[in-house]
């Protein structure tokens, strides 16, 4: 490559030879250069107002009429080529350039902070939700009802005489004075009481909620837990709806496997009355029965109370504990560990359950 | 309940090799739940045998202590030991050292032999002790497990033990027997006997029973005995206190007498103390036939027997040996002396049977289970007699378990019956229930025959007559528990099996889904999770001091609380009137396991005393209560609005290489209220607020736009932060949401969205310190009118070229038209408008 400097000798444009050679090394100086900085410089070398190609056009003017159109075909296929090699060359180095920054652009994807934290759901109150869903999506509704309740609603409607065992059976928590008759509800089930008198029969009703006994804290006990008590008052409902409905929420709770037991029981507010356990296909260790909840045929006493005639209408009932449903299906290990409020509790499950 | 397995096999087809986990198996299904299972070879094992003590040898050591090195024989003399194992002696003579000091030569023993392991796997091995080998312990009944006296080892004869040399003392002292524990619910008071038990292992087997009561002879009637009156004046419910009494007569016991091995066996695995012959024998009788009984030490007594209520200020000494004050609606058995026993729950001290008494006389009553109920809790004495008389006891059984109690005085304790005897008293009528012919079938949903639902109530002991509609059932004297045909369909579900119960699904009518405050507060517990908090639960029990500090005042005073009057710790006797005291807590404790920078909220109920509180009495249950009657129990209850609370301290997301954390400050806790007010639609005032557990100048009042406080927010106070162990700075907010959810519009209307372009402006007025910026805004907004889009407070400044005691506040105003492009000077007439409002109010000066 020969530099062509400024004020150097204009080449003859009718000398193809020069042209040429001129051409060659601009094209040359083109291909040499290494980026858009020295691209630049190049183009303003060869295709500048002082580069030697710029001058013998210049010179064109000059000629002699008939050596002009050869002059001038020369030069201008000439000046295109070396204007075609420069975009050609830019276009290369442009994207050289633009492949460079980005590279040179490159972060530690892998060191990104965590700007927001991450909130998270108690499960206790996602599974609720969700037992909630699945009664909802039956056609039932959701009930609610107070925590410190009348102990009318909480036992005497219920069918719990007032000097029997039975009483005695859920720990009460009684609010001061004793003569006022309330206390912290030992079960959901003052809900029901409160549906059946404010709703129309037929009434499905799911009352989920928090409820008291005064059990010590400890790895099994807590005494403030949480249940959800379904409610069917309808005409002919049967034993085996209880069954039916059971067993339904317990394939969407644990999957198709899932399949329920009934034993015998008792408790005031149904008659007959079971228990109910489950047979959890996932449990941990092994599929097996595990006991979960009671239930029964609604007692008539309890229709009564409400202003329902049993002999027109029946009903079912049955009640789990969530944080025990929360032990075996997620196979949580100590009842403390749901209430002490540790914020890896609940992180652990996020928004799902 | 505790089963002993021989004790059942007695009067049920129990098989021979069933363990307690097989009989507790049987039994669940009809109802009774497993609890354990009491076997004491899990606990100890042979060789255990009986032994005779042939030398015994005492050799005092420099330790102060004489030893026995004892020759005892543990074969019969002329015969070869069969044992073989390390430490036994062919000879049938082991050679054993043994420390106590209550046995002599020739005495009968209980023999450990090495290999055997006792309670608490204490293994036997021959080993050298004393400069002998001593090969085998000679035991007491505190290591067999079988008793808590360790004075001494056991002398068989001492307790009315003859056998022979070489028998097999687990055998004999029945430790291969074992009890099956199951739970029995509060209805079926009968289940608390062997009697009821046995028939309901029948029901679950499908075997027969035999019903211990018809194995006792009776006489059917009993005069001329002991003289008893029943004298209810005030009986319970109508119900008189006691409604039979049989009273017998023994007569020469000896009643220092052993209890049989056999005997006391079968009570300790059903978990009862052997305390004496006659002691033990009425519990016996009472766990065999479920009627409690008493033994009185006849001698004691002063003339006849009554049963009445006690006087006012009465007094009794009770069989522990404490003294009672009685209330006038405690039945008691009665003498010429006073109280001799508080009916059905205990005996009284004075006329306790002892190892002297000669003359027993023997007491079956029933009494009523309300009054028994209701004594026991008065008196907190919740024993075996009033567990079963609350329940229930069968008053046909009376008599029977007088005569059991008679018989085993007179064949074990060496009496003499007297053939009088007193039974006073008035049988209750039989309960007769009409059950219709398919009730049953459609409460259970099984089609039962005719067949399956006589044998079930036949079965169950029930007297069954066929009526036109369907059956008349006469109940069983020994179940109370069934009064109704929805009882009757139940025992029929129960025999027949609740396995045999299908499944159907009930259609419910079309609902309506989640009610609207339902969703709202889904919406909101979820917006605060998905904003980067994280849900807790804290208990609802406070202290009093809690709800003082954070429960806003009410008008002129603390603010009321609900007491509990059972309270698991007194410190939290209160129920909360606000979240926050316990959500701090949360907050505490989890700093104080290492996580600094929190952001925790909880859902839930506070309590609300108003002026009325609770109802004076409840109505009866079974019927629905009048209408105003319904309405003060309603009225009654306390309200309990549903609040969010949130407590943040730290920063706002972890520290990072390339991160600065920000630090969450009182403003925080004001967006979390905002957070809640938008994502349901509901304008926030916030307001400078007052309150005490704040920090005095950095609250907020967070209300509605009518004026309604909903709750609070902005950085804890100080002092408060401190005695909780909390960082400073931590923040706090709370809310009543269930104001908020009613506050919410049922409907949003639309607003028109201009397509025209904006114009902004911005402004800096300066005006005094304490003017709230929330408010020159405001002034702003009004005074721009309805050209302004939008503003909002960008910049706050004090400092150089602003005069003391003022501050400038900057506001970005966005106009927009809706029907054409502004011009620059109608967007500054518009901003001219705000600021000459917001001069006019707070003397607001441009910049």
């Amino acid at each position: 490559m020969t530099d062509t400097l400024p004020g150097a000798a204009i080449p003859n444009p009718l000398d193809e030879a020069a042209i040429t050679a001129a051409v060659e090394d601009a094209i040359a100086a083109i291909s040499a250069a290494s980026s858009l900085e020295e691209l630049k410089a190049v183009r303003l070398t060869h295709t500048g107002e002082k580069s030697p190609l710029s001058l013998a056009n210049r010179v064109i003017g000059g000629l002699a009429k008939e050596h002009k159109a050869a002059a001038g075909k020369l030069m201008g296929s000439s000046r295109g080529r070396v204007n075609k090699a420069l975009a050609a060359r830019t276009e290369v180095l442009e994207a050289e350039n633009d492949a460079r920054i980005l590279v040179e652009e490159t972060v530690d994807v892998t060191s990104a902070p965590r700007r927001r934290r991450a909130g998270a759901r108690h499960p206790l109150s996602t599974l609720q939700d969700r037992v909630s869903d699945i009664f909802v999506g039956m056609g039932w509704e959701i009930a609610e009802g107070p925590e410190v309740e009348s102990e009318w609603f909480n036992f005497d409607a219920l069918n719990f005489k007032p000097d029997h065992p039975a009483r005695e059976m859920q720990d009460t928590f009684f609010v001061e004075p004793p003569e006022a008759h309330l206390l912290m509800r030992t079960h959901t089930s003052p809900v029901q009481v409160r549906s059946m008198l404010e709703r129309e029969v037929p009434i499905y009703v799911l009352c989920p909620g928090k409820v008291f006994r005064t059990d010590e804290l400890d790895a099994t006990h807590t005494p403030v837990f949480h249940q959800f008590e379904g409610l069917a008052i309808d005409k002919n409902l049967s034993m085996a709806d209880l069954r039916g409905t059971l067993e339904h929420f317990a394939r969407q709770m644990f999957g198709d496997e899932a399949s329920i037991r009934l034993r015998p029981n008792y408790f005031p507010f149904t008659e007959p009355s079971a228990e109910l356990d489950i047979w959890h296909p996932g449990a941990k260790g092994g599929p097996r029965w595990i006991e979960w909840g009671g239930c029964g045929m609604v007692n008539p006493n309890v229709l009564r109370a409400a202003g329902i005639d049993p002999d027109i209408y029946s009903g079912f009932a049955f009640g789990m504990g969530i944080e025990r449903t929360l032990m075996f299906r997620n196979e949580v290990g100590d009842m403390r560990d749901m209430i002490e409020g540790d914020v890896r509790f609940s992180e652990h499950f996020g928004m799902e359950i | 309940m505790r089963i002993p397995l021989s004790w059942l096999r007695e009067f049920a087809q129990v098989p021979a090799d069933a363990t307690a986990e097989d009989v507790m198996a049987d039994l669940v299904k009809v109802g009774f739940e497993e609890e354990a299972v009491h076997r004491p070879t899990d606990e100890l094992t042979g060789p255990v045998v009986v032994g005779q003590v042939l030398s015994l040898v005492k050799e005092p050591q420099t330790n102060g202590k004489t030893i026995n090195w004892c020759q005892v024989r543990v074969v019969p003399e002329g015969q070869e030991q069969t044992l073989t194992g390390k430490g036994i002696d062919p000879s049938g003579v082991q050679g054993i050292i043994c420390g106590a000091h209550n046995f002599v030569e020739g005495d009968k023993v209980v023999v450990t032999l090495p290999g055997a392991v006792l309670p608490g796997n204490f293994q036997i091995s021959a080993r050298k002790t004393y400069g002998h080998l001593s090969a085998g312990m000679i035991a007491s009944v505190r290591e067999l497990g079988i008793g808590d006296d360790h004075d001494g080892i056991l002398v068989l004869s001492r307790i009315g033990l003859d056998p022979e040399i070489g028998t097999d003392a687990m055998e004999l002292l029945g430790l291969y027997d074992q009890a099956a524990e199951i739970n029995v619910t509060p209805d079926r008071g009968y289940a608390f006997s062997i009697r009821g038990v046995a028939r309901e292992y029948a029901h679950a087997t499908g075997t027969t029973f035999v019903d211990p009561a018809s194995k006792v002879v009776a006489p059917a009637t009993l005069q001329g005995g002991y003289g008893v009156k029943l004298n209810d004046d005030a009986p319970i419910y109508g119900k008189a206190g006691c409604d039979r009494f049989v009273a017998r007569t023994v007569r020469g016991v000896d009643a220092s007498r052993p209890t049989p091995p056999w005997m006391s066996a079968r009570l300790r695995l059903a978990g009862v103390r052997s305390i004496s012959l006659p002691v033990d024998i009425s519990n016996y009788v009472m766990l065999e036939l479920g009627q409690p009984n008493h033994c009185y030490d006849l001698d004691k007594l002063a003339g006849d027997i009554v049963v009445r209520r006690a006087v006012a200020g009465e007094k009794i000494t009770t069989l522990d040996e404490k003294e009672r004050t009685l209330d006038v609606e405690d039945l008691l058995i009665t003498d010429d002396s006073g109280a001799i026993g508080i009916a059905g729950v205990m005996g009284g001290a004075h006329t306790e049977v002892s190892d002297s008494t000669t003359n027993i006389l023997v007491e079956a009553a029933h009494f009523d289970e309300v009054s028994i109920a209701r004594s026991r809790r008065r008196h907190k004495l919740p024993s075996e007699a009033s567990k079963r008389f609350e329940r229930g006891v069968d008053w046909h059984v009376a008599h029977v378990a007088a005569q059991r109690v008679v018989d085993l005085l007179v064949e074990l304790a060496g009496g003499t019956a007297d053939e009088a005897g007193t039974d006073v008293g008035t049988a209750p009528d039989a309960v007769t229930i009409d059950l219709p012919a398919e009730f049953a079938s459609a409460r259970i949903g099984i089609d039962f025959t005719d067949e399956q639902i006589t044998t079930s109530l036949e079965d169950l002991g029930a007297v069954v007559e066929k009526t036109s509609t369907g059956y008349r059932v006469t109940a069983p004297s020994w179940r109370n528990d069934l009064e109704t045909k929805e009882d009757l369909s139940e025992e029929i579900a129960r025999l027949v099996g609740y396995d045999n119960i299908p499944a159907t699904l009930p259609v419910a009518p079309p609902g309506r889904g989640l009610s609207r405050s339902q969703q709202q507060k889904r919406r909101v517990v979820q917006a605060l999770a998905d904003a980067g908090l994280t849900e807790v639960l804290s208990y609802p029990f406070v202290s009093k001091a809690a709800n003082d500090t954070f429960g806003v005042p009410a008008e002129g005073g603390a603010r009321p609380a609900l007491k509990l009057a059972n309270p698991i710790s007194e410190e939290h006797g209160f129920l909360r009137t606000s979240i926050l005291p316990g959500l701090i807590e949360v907050a505490r404790r989890n700093h104080s396991r290492g996580f600094r920078d929190l952001a925790l909220y909880e859902v839930g109920s506070v309590f609300l005393p108003g002026e009325k509180l609770g109802t004076d009495s409840i109505p009866p249950l079974g019927v629905k209560p009048a209408d105003e009657v319904l309405d003060a129990l309603y009225d009654g209850v306390p309200h309990q609005p549903l609040h969010i609370a949130a407590v943040m301290t730290g920063h706002d997301s972890p520290a990072a290489a390339t991160h600065t954390p920000r630090a969450w400050d009182w403003a925080d806790a004001l967006d979390v209220a905002r957070l809640m007010a938008d994502v349901l639609g509901v304008e926030l005032v916030v307001s400078q607020g007052s309150h005490q557990a704040f920090h005095p100048g950095r609250a907020a009042q967070l209300a509605l736009r009518n004026g309604d406080v909903v709750g609070y927010a902005g950085e804890l106070h100080p002092k408060l932060l401190a005695a909780h162990d909390m960082p400073a700075r931590s923040v706090a907010v709370e809310v009543n949401v269930e104001v908020l959810f009613e506050a919410a519009a049922d409907v949003i209307v639309a607003k028109h969205i201009s397509g025209y372009p904006v114009a902004t402006q911005d402004v800096a007025l300066v005006v005094p310190q304490d003017v709230p910026a929330d408010q020159v805004l405001a002034a702003l907004r009004e005074g721009a009118g309805v050209l302004l889009e939008d503003v909002s407070l960008f910049d706050v400044y004090v400092g150089p070229g602003i005069e003391d005691g003022k501050k400038s506040l900057a506001f970005g105003l966005r106009f927009r038209a809706d029907d054409r492009t502004l011009t620059a000077d109608e967007a500054s007439e518009a901003r001219a408008a705000a600021v000459a409002v917001a001069t006019e109010r707070f003397g607001a000066v441009q910049r």
